[in-house]
């Protein structure tokens, strides 16, 4: 399946990526050649088969409803990038 | 032209858990800023998720609550978008297969008639953090300590025709899940949220118009409110020659509006898959069975036993029973006061009363049921009478204490001694000679009517604290003396 | 010393050969000295090293010590260490000291062992060359004109490099045991859920597994004693009972039923990899095994259904780099879609955008059925296919690679080429079955891989069955010219 550079433009959007104008191309290329290795799979029947998200077909645990975390606000935040009054800062957004 | 509006809506309820739905920490309302948010919470790299059992029972509570149909396999997708409130840049979900499928609730109409509304699903989800616009110069400020808390988001069917449908429903849900204790119900903390669908069409139209989606509607009032402004806006654009256009919309309360959200209307992709993090979650019908034989009792069952038990009317019934908080409360006052009818009567009216011009809620009212059922206790036994009560439940409201504290305080205790109040109906009827006059001089049977007037002298004089019975009777005995 | 082994070690420490200390200390010397050459640590941590190692050998002089106290060891950048950089090769984490340390670094931890630091790897574990890392490719310590593959080539080559005498790995699509069979070493991929993923760095959840890199298959064992195990903080870590895994070692292998799947050897396999191979199961003949033929059939599909599941579930995993919480920032982002994109398209390389791109359409609205979906289906079929084969035999034998190394640079341009050389690799990754990656030959100079793989949880098995032929053979014992 070819993409075009638009095809790109709007993925890279949809996944929040600056990609440099001159390697549009290049992504562009890549990713249809690897779009083209995945269609080998169309060409197989899989109508009957249940899809398989784990390999063990195991099924969740439950975790008891206790509370088991202090605050450690201090050194989560450390190797935050900008950090106001104990809250993550962003620019602003507005709604 | 005839006008229907059409109405779905999403509640997103916060489960009453202790830790959040993927991690240990702790969901309390009100800590300081990201104190409650842990590696997990804030998508440190590495960090997993694993799913909090007591959310699973009380997802599973709501279902059969509402006789909906129980998933036996769950499975929790990814719902993947940016945002600063998002730590993760997705958040966990349930689309393809919810843990509630299809169920109803019947919400009884002003007109007394019943009507059943479907719901379409709960799902389970994790809520977002929160971000704060205002504290900062440009920037905005994230807190994160919400994020993670577990969320049943309730979608109803689009079955309402009305703002009154819809708040009768939205009422219903919450008495559901807070009779349940599954969720707090709070609506100014955000614990109970509702995003209301609204749409317009011409009567026996068959096709829906188009919708818009109101979010940030955080009061039972503010629904009905938003709701009729949205069905009035959209009537008119429409009547204008405008069309409706597929938004959502914020409600502001102040204005009592709703207004476009301005952010860029892309179309959201939000790239939906199973979360590869977590399993499915399979439950069996024993962990069912155990769930259902343990359910506490629901708002219908609830308002048929007060109808039995309590011989209240059906009106008073649903009002008292509709909020969880609220019959707990008149339940407490009712078996505190040994008066069923005047329990009902103090809740519905001065409690209610107050709990509006207020603007708090039953939860957080200042008087609670102890005092309240202390309060009529001493208007069963004369004490006090009914007036002389009001004044005692102002004061319990704004400065505290118990009823018996407040009467002895100000000296409320009512008058019952008949020699006290002998001597003030003759200095009465002493001062008003004419009267006195007009009475003897009218016929017998309007003469009742006109006790009222030396009723009310004599209360005036006592400061209300004769009892009104022992009065009535003095009175009468001593005016129809001097008739003869 | 540096051509021990972990166990050789273990002895030695106990036998008061050597300290901890003076074990720990040599192996800094040796990376401060020799790394320059193959770029195999992305961070030596010397002071916490001394300082872990002079615990174990007062734990040892206390009669505390257990069989991995004092022991050195590299872990892969990808696992979080508390206090140190956690970098997964990204420019993206470079600054990011993690808060918490990994669950497979907590058990190394209290089992005694030294860290000697983080080794290099492809970023965010996208590769199989180690040429997608920030900082620079490690080189193969067999022609440092080659790469030691990837994604843990960094610890590959520092273990084949005597830098360190064992390290972890993880493997998403061949991640410990194609660099294992490119630089001469043995690496384990366990059984999905065997080793708990919690504070290992995800690139594709449902795929991604820890496990050994050492010179021996009794130290993987060893290893993997200490690495395996139920975590509570893991949802997808199995409540299964951990066996000593070096108990089973020297079984013999008579009557080992070993099967060979066509589909393993196609025509345009490399001829001098195909010969090694066939003569180490002429080995496992001698040592009493048979050998019958069986089929995978769906192993070509095993790569279109992996390019999407492993990038599908990246993109989202991934989305958490956002610049806000932790990791690399763009300077001055005007608003917040700014931040985003510049944060994360100057953060991530091209490697981790392309696949991030890869799996956010893949999962993009009406793509779902035909991609997502469809590789899950597919991904079902080869299961089956793995399942159905090892019911006739105990396990399944063929290369770990189908070249041996190739050159720095040569596959760079072509994603799709470096994606082929996962080829025998990958199917078990989507199967979730443990797989093991030995030496069995040299080619040119350079070392051949044989990939030992075996039914779910069977890892005693599989060890047993790679020491056997280490007992037997000493191709695990080669080592490149100036080391």
């Amino acid at each position: 399946m070819a993409l075009d550079r638009s095809d790109v433009e709007k993925i890279a959007h949809l996944a929040r990526l600056q990609i440099d104008e001159q390697d549009i191309p290049e992504y562009t290329k890549n990713l249809s050649s690897i779009l083209d290795l995945v269609d080998q799979m169309q060409a197989v029947d899989t109508s009957n088969v249940e899809p398989m998200a784990n390999a063990l077909d195991a099924v969740q645990r439950l975790r008891a409803d206790v509370v088991t975390e202090e605050n450690n606000r201090d050194k989560l935040q450390s190797v935050a990038p900008a950090v106001e009054n104990g809250l993550f800062q962003v620019p602003k957004v507005i709604e | 032209m005839e006008w229907e509006a059409v109405i779905g809506l999403e509640i997103h309820a916060q489960l009453a858990t202790n830790s959040k739905i993927f991690s240990g920490a702790s969901t309390a309302f009100g800590a300081e800023p990201n104190t409650q948010a842990c590696a997990v919470d804030l998508a440190l790299p590495g960090t997993l998720p694993v799913f909090n059992e007591e959310a699973l029972r009380m997802a599973v509570k709501f279902g059969l609550a509402i006789d909906a149909n129980i998933g036996r396999t769950s499975v929790f997708d990814r719902k993947n978008y940016f945002y600063p409130d998002l730590p993760k840049g997705y958040q966990t979900s349930q689309l393809f297969f919810p843990i509630v499928g299809e169920g109803h609730v019947d919400i009884t109409l002003e007109d007394g008639t019943t009507k059943r509304v479907g719901v379409t699903r709960a799902h389970l989800e994790e809520d977002a953090g929160k971000s704060l616009h205002d504290e900062f110069p440009g920037m905005t400020g994230i807190d994160l300590n919400r994020a993670g808390t577990p969320l049943l988001e309730i979608v109803s069917e689009p079955d309402m025709r009305s703002a009154e449908e819809a708040v009768a429903y939205v009422r219903k849900i919450h008495s559901i899940v807070t009779s349940l204790g599954i969720c707090d119900g709070n609506m100014a903390e955000g614990s109970f949220r509702c995003d209301c669908n609204v749409s317009v069409r011409l009567k026996g139209e068959e096709e829906f118009g188009t919708r818009t989606e109101t979010k940030n509607i955080n009061s039972f009032r503010f629904i009905e409110k938003a709701i009729k402004g949205e069905i009035e806006r959209q009537i008119d654009l429409i009547e204008d020659g405008g069309r409706v256009v597929q938004e959502t919309r914020l409600y502001d309360a102040n204005k009592n509006e709703t207004r476009s959200m301005r952010s860029k209307e892309e179309a959201n992709d939000y790239r939906y898959f199973p979360c590869p993090d977590l399993l499915p979650i399979v439950i069996d019908e024993d962990y069912i069975d155990v769930i259902r034989d343990n359910l506490p009792e629901l708002p219908d069952a609830r308002k048929a036993r007060f109808i039995e038990e309590y011989t209240l009317s059906d009106y008073d019934a649903m009002v008292l029973s509709g909020d969880h908080h609220m019959a707990t409360y008149f339940e407490t006052v009712a078996k505190t006061a040994k008066d069923s009818k005047l329990a009902a009567n103090w809740v519905m009216g001065e409690l209610s009363k107050h709990l509006n011009q207020n603007d708090t809620t039953i939860a957080d009212s200042p008087v609670s049921a102890d005092q309240l059922g202390g309060l009529l206790v001493r208007i069963k036994d004369n004490t006090i009478s009914g007036n002389i009560a009001k004044k005692v439940f102002e004061a319990m409201w704004s400065e505290g204490g118990t009823a018996d504290e407040i009467i002895e305080a100000k000296g409320l205790k009512q008058v019952t001694d008949t020699g006290a109040i002998e001597k003030t109906v003759d200095e009465v009827i002493a001062n008003c000679t004419k009267q006195v006059e007009q009475y003897t001089s009218a016929e017998p049977e309007k003469r009742g009517k006109m006790i009222g007037f030396f009723m009310g002298q004599v209360m005036k004089a006592t400061g209300g604290k004769a009892n009104p019975g022992a009065v009535t009777g003095i009175l009468k005995k001593k005016l129809d003396a001097l008739c003869d | 010393m540096f051509d021990k082994t972990l166990a050789e070690l273990a002895q030695g420490l106990e036998n008061g050969d050597f300290s901890s200390v003076e074990l720990t200390q040599a192996y800094l010397d040796r990376i401060a000295a020799e790394d320059g050459k193959y770029n195999s640590f992305i961070t030596v941590t010397g002071e916490q090293a001394l300082e872990q190692a002079k615990a174990a050998d007062e734990a040892r002089a206390t009669g505390n010590a257990g069989a991995f106290t004092g022991l050195p060891i590299a872990h892969k950048d990808i696992f979080c260490t508390e206090g140190v950089r956690t970098s997964c090769a990204s420019k993206m984490l470079d600054n990011f000291v993690s808060p918490y340390n990994a669950t497979v670094v907590n058990k190394f931890n209290t089992a005694g062992a030294v860290m000697l630091g983080k080794t290099n790897m492809d970023e965010f574990a996208m590769g199989s060359s180690n040429e997608s890392s920030f900082y620079g490719p490690s080189k193969n310590p067999w022609d440092t004109d080659r790469v030691p593959g990837g994604s843990s080539g960094g610890s590959a080559a520092a273990v084949a490099a005597h830098l360190a005498p064992a390290a972890t790995g993880t493997d998403t699509g061949g991640s410990i045991r194609q660099p294992a069979a490119l630089c001469g070493i043995t690496g384990l991929k366990p059984t999905y859920g065997r080793v708990s993923r919690f504070g290992m760095i995800a690139f594709a959840s449902s795929l991604d597994q820890g496990g050994p890199m050492t010179r021996t298959a009794e130290d993987a064992a060893m290893m993997l004693n200490v690495m395996a195990g139920f975590d509570p903080n893991d949802s997808t870590c199995m409540q299964k009972d951990v066996p000593d895994y070096t108990a089973d070692l020297s079984k013999p292998l008579t009557g080992l039923k070993i099967g060979l799947p066509k589909e393993f050897f196609p025509d345009d396999l490399n001829p001098a990899v195909a010969q090694q191979v066939q003569a180490a199961i002429k080995e496992y003949e001698a040592l009493g095994a048979t050998v019958k033929e069986v089929s995978l059939p769906n192993t070509a599909l095993a790569i279109p259904a992996y390019y999407i599941i492993a990038p599908s579930e990246a993109s989202s995993n991934l989305s958490r780099f956002d610049g806000v919480r932790y990791g690399y920032r763009c300077e001055n982002p005007v608003d917040l879609e700014d931040l985003y994109k510049r944060s994360r398209g100057e953060g991530f390389g091209p490697e981790v955008k392309r696949r991030i791109m890869v799996g956010a359409y893949a999962l993009s609205e009406g793509f779902y059925d035909a991609y997502y979906k469809k590789a899950q289906q597919i991904r079902r079929l080869i299961k089956q296919d793995y399942v159905n084969a090892l019911n006739d035999v105990d396990v399944i034998m063929g290369p770990t690679t189908p070249h041996p190394a190739f050159k720095l640079g040569e596959k760079t341009s072509d994603p799709v080429a470096m994606y082929m050389e996962d080829i025998f690799t990958i199917s078990l990754n989507l199967a979730g079955m443990p797989g093991i990656s030995i030496p069995c030959g040299m080619t040119e100079g350079l070392p051949v891989g044989l990939q030992i793989i075996g039914n779910y949880f069977a890892e005693e098995k599989l060890l047993n069955v790679a020491h056997q032929f280490q007992v037997a053979t000493d191709w695990h014992k080669k080592t490149p010219q100036g080391i």
